[in-house]
């Protein structure tokens, strides 16, 4: 039996050297940016239907829109396709020039024929973002007519009401916006469907990159456009690989096997701060985290002790440990950097302010309410916290976790006592979040809108009205003032618990240069990107 | 009678009722296990679970829920004052695993007393009756062998709702259909044999054939494997745990606190370490007295 | 052949009972995939989550949503829809992933290679070290060789998969650099191979790029070590009681009796005849590693089935759990079937009764 006791340590030895022997890469080619996320929210790469932050920033980065914004001043709005625009007299339509000698990737030379079949298309094939343009009076029988090419290079986009007019250039900034390549659509067309089936894994459009491959939770592959009508880019190749976890993100950043990590957390943050060959940056983001409170709740719809809860939540502390770095107090409905956005930040963790709401509201041993809460690591934590805060005031908070669809359904059913969530504006006017926290234009249980103050049985006839009358206002300071007044009401009186705006952190390798963080993950670029040896 | 050993009386070769040849037999594979030095490893780790989870409020130092100051005590590493170090709530691991203890014993003992009778039940009766009744009952049960068992677990959580009840539940469904196995193939084994065929002839009915005979014949072997699968059934837990479904948040149940430590492997190790030990011993006990007793109760081998 | 076994004979009998076994078997999956088209349909049925959601999001105005609603069929009656995924799964649809757009059919193709790669080497490693580690067990049944092999095992037994993966990147990939990440394969390679077969080790080898081939090595490396242990967990137990229980056979008697030499009858004679049922426990051992890599594939972020139904799951998409489940439950309802097949021809007992 000897001589197998040697045949098997031999073995092992041989296996352990296997190993071993194998080198480890742990550098990623210089003409090709390497990025770690997670990418599962990828449903399609059709700009009509893209609504998710990774797909946006892949379009951001391969499409082009009519007009775009300066990411450090969102009210510096500039033709990109479009050379200029016009409003009428009556401020309901628009007439667009397009930019001479412009192409896309295909070849293909941009015209007006190009931006009115996207806007067109969009509103017909009505996928998730269609409400961006709908609400513009637009729908698949009028569109036709609403949207008209004028001459080769010029269009008409004509709306319902006279809105504000950044409100139109802010939403055709959105992806659903972004412009294809119509003659390149239409030669994928099967049975009249825009080419729908072709476009969800397939590109059409004219930015600085085009989309190579997408192969779905695994990889995005995206090249160089060499029809780009701008600078080249220095990288031939920028490749998306789908890492969900934010510690391998870090393990790989570290090895040198990727360049930028885009999911770390709090503590992943701090760690790496110290490595010499790493760098941290961040950027704001526009998404807003919050507690929704049902009104269908007997003890939620007391307003005493709606404001009770917006005592017993420890802001700064979650914002210094938990959320080091990822979040910053905001206790308003805009975001920062938006049009009107408030900046007051009236609440702080007062135990005892909160104890006496709640013995005024009649409850002064306190209660047990449900929180819905999304079992992603951050939003758990957040929620924790806050889970021990209420406690000391007495109220009693039972954590029903679940994955993100299963929080959204019982949400959207307004089954749920308390939502814990995030939510993103659409697009950079203060219309979209004015939109969902302070309209609800129809409070009955089958509603065909569901904003969240519908989804927290909030009904507010009046504040839908001052909503309505902000978005129809031209002067931008007066309607600034608008906003404002919004938010400090809705800051009082909602049951809202708003919370931390988001701040987006990357870390990147120290040879990687030029990234541009910008306010929506469309605006996000590596366009730029350069490696130094 | 009295002057005789306890121990004598015990292992009387000539019992003088059932009741002393059962026990007879209980001190038998007692002694024989207590040879088996790793299955009293194995005993001793289940002991000292049951004890912990017991007197948790006792042993634990501080509250298993409720943290310390988010601003100076999280994360802390293992020390005299937290001896299994802090989490990211400021929570002291030690007394969140010690509670964690109290739900892991509830998962396996609610598991194993929910699957076990309802696999005795469909192994005997699909192995005794044979024909129809067994192709269905079989083939009902490779259905749910068909499945993997996680997926299928996390597929019931998720349409019951995430929660720790919900867990045991999904847990002891996707559990039976090997005890059923077993059970039928030992079926097969001893239907046939003359006593069965005695009683038979004497006119007993099937129920009683079944629940009287062939139920106590099959029950040692299933125990066994339900002993074996006892580390099972807490891998699994701690599985659905890890993927969020088990234990609801800010339960102390491990597999959970390793789906939250692990963000913080590499920095604050022992957050997601702690509690993956813990899992680790009690699975390695569970399974070594699992395989003691095998060894014990049914010599012929492995099943 | 001076030893022969006792049932030898016994094989060539069964071969008429083969015959109508196999007629069984086409019934006998039917029902069994009917079963599990019925549980899976009921299970999609039951979860508490909105499918419209998981096409069209939350943003969506309502004439979307219920376009989206009606496109899924789900105006329809219950027995309607299921007989909608009845007839559609028969003539192999399985229908369209609403998460990646593409048929399941292609996505589980462009995945399963992937989960077959790392299950393949899980078992061939935890059966090159399972077999000689479960015969020496059984050689020296009760010595310390055995004592540690059980130990060893145990501890393979013990302890939670997605814990040890984390800890062996940590310690094998960041710490110490012996392997590669996460990941089949580095991303600088990954455009230089053409995925053929979509087994990356045969697909580099073939085109000769050893280089790429040492990566997918590296990267293999780790999670097939760590499934290949936990299969020479069950496996090295299961051989080491075989063994026994053909080392306590009279031929083995006879044969020493008869001065064959002791390596011959451990290994040719004794390991012989523990195979067939050594196969079945092998077969079966790879079928729970290919249903098993769920948390692994997690951990090691491998775009296999696993990472592919869970990722289902969670987002609804019933459709691709359906299928995912259904590739996972032929699987092993084949495995299953052949190691009752197995079994009928090698226990004369239980052959009688059939």
């Amino acid at each position: 039996m000897t001589h197998f006791s040697k045949f098997l340590a031999a073995a092992i030895v041989t296996g352990a050297l296997g190993l071993t022997s194998v080198p480890v890469q742990a550098e990623t080619p210089p003409d090709t940016l390497i990025q770690a996320w997670q990418l599962d929210d990828i449903i399609s790469l059709d700009p009509a239907e893209v609504f998710e932050f990774t797909a946006s920033e892949i379009l951001g980065n391969s499409y082009q829109p009519l007009v775009g914004y300066d990411v450090n001043d969102v009210s510096d709005i500039f033709g990109v396709i479009a050379e200029k625009w016009e409003v009428s007299e009556d401020g309901k339509t628009f007439t667009f020039t397009i930019k001479p000698d412009l192409q896309f990737a295909s070849g293909n030379p941009i015209t007006a024929a190009d931006p009115v079949y996207s806007i067109q298309r969009a509103v017909k094939l009505d996928k998730s973002p269609a409400f961006i343009l709908t609400q513009f009076g637009l729908t698949a029988d009028n569109v036709d007519q609403m949207v008209r090419q004028t001459g080769d290079m010029t269009f008409e986009l004509e709306m319902d009401k006279a809105y504000a007019p950044t409100l139109l250039l802010y939403c055709l900034t959105a992806t659903v916006g972004f412009v294809v390549d119509k003659e390149l659509v239409v030669s994928h067309e099967v049975d009249g469907d825009f080419g729908y089936e072709w476009l969800k894994t397939n590109y059409a459009g004219s930015g600085p990159f085009t989309i190579r491959e997408w192969r779905a939770n695994d990889v995005v592959v995206m090249e160089r456009n060499d029809n780009f009508s701008g600078d080249a880019p220095a990288m031939a190749r920028a490749i998306y690989r789908h890492i969900p976890e934010g510690s391998t993100q870090r393990l790989l950043l570290e090895q040198g096997d990727i360049d930028i990590a885009r999911n770390l957390g709090a503590e992943e943050i701090v760690a790496l701060a110290d490595n010499p060959d790493l760098k941290i940056e961040d950027g704001i983001k526009g998404s807003i985290y919050y507690m929704g409170l049902n009104q269908k709740s007997e003890f939620l719809s007391n307003p005493l002790v709606a404001e009770a809860m917006k005592y017993l939540v420890d802001y700064q502390t979650i914002a210094d440990t938990i959320m080091n770095g990822k979040v910053k107090v905001h206790q308003a409905f805009l975001p920062e950097g938006f049009l009107g956005a408030l900046d007051d930040n009236p609440y702080s963790l007062d135990v005892e302010k909160a104890k006496a709401l709640l013995a005024e509201a009649g409850y002064p041993d306190g209660f047990t309410v449900t929180m819905d809460t999304r079992n992603t690591p951050e939003i758990t934590a957040i929620a924790e916290a806050i889970q021990q805060t209420m406690a000391q005031a007495g109220i009693m908070l039972e954590l029903i976790p679940g994955d993100g669809q299963q929080t959204l359904t019982k949400y959207r059913a307004r089954s749920h006592d308390i939502y814990i969530g995030r939510w993103g504006p659409d697009y950079q006017d203060p219309h979209t979040n004015a939109d969902t926290f302070a309209r609800n234009p129809d409070n009955s249980d089958d509603a065909a809108s569901k904003p969240l103050a519908w989804r927290n049985a909030w009904d507010i006839p009046e504040m839908t009205a001052a909503a309505d009358a902000a978005v129809l206002e031209k002067d931008a300071g007066t309607r600034a003032e608008m906003y404002l007044a919004l938010q400090r009401e809705h800051q009082q009186v909602s049951p809202f618990v708003i919370m931390f705006q988001e701040i987006e952190v990357l870390g990147i390798r120290n040879n990687v240069n030029g990234f541009i963080i910008g306010p929506s993950f469309n605006d996000n670029s590596f366009r730029n990107v350069t490696k130094t040896e | 009678m009295s002057d005789v050993s306890t121990r004598d009386w015990l292992l009387s070769d000539r019992p003088a009722s059932r009741r002393q040849a059962r026990l007879g037999q209980a001190y038998r594979t007692w002694s024989q296990l207590r040879r088996n030095k790793l299955a009293m490893v194995g005993l001793g780790i289940v002991v000292v679970l049951i004890v912990m989870a017991i007197f948790a409020n006792v042993i634990a130092p501080d509250d298993p829920i409720r943290g310390g100051d988010l601003r100076t005590m999280r994360l802390l590493p293992p020390s005299w004052s937290h001896l299994m170090g802090t989490d990211d709530q400021a929570r002291d691991i030690f007394s969140r695993i010690v509670h964690g203890s109290r739900l892991t014993l509830m998962v396996v003992a609610m598991v194993a007393v929910i699957a076990t009778p309802i696999g005795l039940a469909v192994g005997t009766t699909a192995g005794y009756f044979g024909g129809w009744v067994d192709v269905v009952l079989m083939r009902t049960t490779d259905i749910f062998l068909a499945f993997p068992r996680l997926i299928l677990a996390l597929a019931f959580v998720a349409a019951l709702g995430p929660g720790i009840e919900n867990a045991i539940i999904a847990i002891a469904i996707t559990s039976w259909p090997p005890y059923a196995r077993l059970a039928r193939a030992e079926t097969l084994q001893i239907r046939d044999a003359d006593y069965i065929a005695a009683i038979r002839l004497q006119g007993a009915g099937r129920a009683r054939i079944i629940w009287g005979h062939i139920v106590p014949l099959c029950l040692s072997s299933v125990i066994v494997r339900v002993t074996l699968d006892m580390a099972g059934i807490i891998l699994t837990a701690a599985g659905l745990g890890f993927l969020g479904l088990g234990a609801q948040p800010p339960q102390p149940e491990w597999g959970a606190m390793i789906a939250a430590g692990r963000r913080f492997m590499i920095d604050f190790w022992w957050v997601a370490t702690m509690p993956g030990i813990a899992i680790f011993v009690v699975s390695l006990g569970f399974n070594l007295l699992g395989d003691g007793l095998r060894d014990v109760l049914d010599p012929k081998g492995e099943t | 052949m001076s030893v022969s076994p006792a049932n030898e004979g016994g094989r060539w009998r069964a071969l008429p009972i083969l015959g109508l076994k196999a007629g069984k078997l086409i019934a006998t999956v039917a029902v069994t995939f009917l079963g599990l088209l019925v549980v899976t349909f009921l299970i999609g049925r039951v979860v508490p989550v909105d499918p419209v959601l998981a096409v069209v999001g939350d943003r969506a105005s309502k004439s979307t949503y219920d376009a989206a609603y009606i496109a899924l069929g789900l105006d329809k009656p219950l027995y309607q829809q299921f007989f909608i995924y009845l007839k559609q799964a028969l003539s192999g649809d399985l229908g369209v992933s609403v998460l990646t757009k593409k048929p399941i059919i292609e996505d589980i193709a462009r995945v399963f290679p992937a989960t077959l790669e790392l299950a393949t080497a899980g078992i061939i490693l935890g059966t090159l070290f399972g077999v000689p580690l479960g015969v020496w067990g059984a050689v020296r049944q009760g010595r310390l060789p055995d004592q540690v092999i059980r130990v060893v095992g145990l501890v393979g037994y013990s302890a939670p998969i997605f814990w040890l993966g984390l800890l062996g990147l940590l310690v094998f990939y960041a710490k110490l650099q012996w392997v590669a990440g996460p990941g089949r394969i580095d991303i600088a390679y990954e455009y230089t191979v053409t995925q053929t077969t979509g087994l990356l080790l045969i697909d580099t080898a073939m085109q000769g790029e050893w280089g790429a081939f040492r990566n997918v090595l590296a990267h293999l490396a780790l999670p097939a070590t760590l499934l290949g242990y936990f299969s020479m967990a069950y496996i090295s137990r299961m051989t080491r009681s075989f063994m026994l229980a053909e080392l306590g056979q009279e031929y083995i008697i006879t044969a020493r009796v008869k001065g064959v030499a002791e390596w011959r009858i451990i290994w040719v004679h004794a390991l012989r005849n523990a195979a067939v049922p050594l196969v079945t426990v092998i077969a079966l051992s790879y079928a729970g590693l290919l249903e098993g890599s769920v948390l692994t594939e997690t951990v090691f972020a491998w775009p296999g089935l696993g990472q592919y139904l869970t990722n289902s799951l969670q987002n609804a998409d019933m459709n691709a759990v359906l299928g995912g489940t259904l590739v996972i439950g032929i699987i092993f309802v084949g495995l299953n079937l052949l190691s009752d097949l197995l079994y009928t021809v090698l226990d004369p007992r239980v052959r009688r009764r059939s």
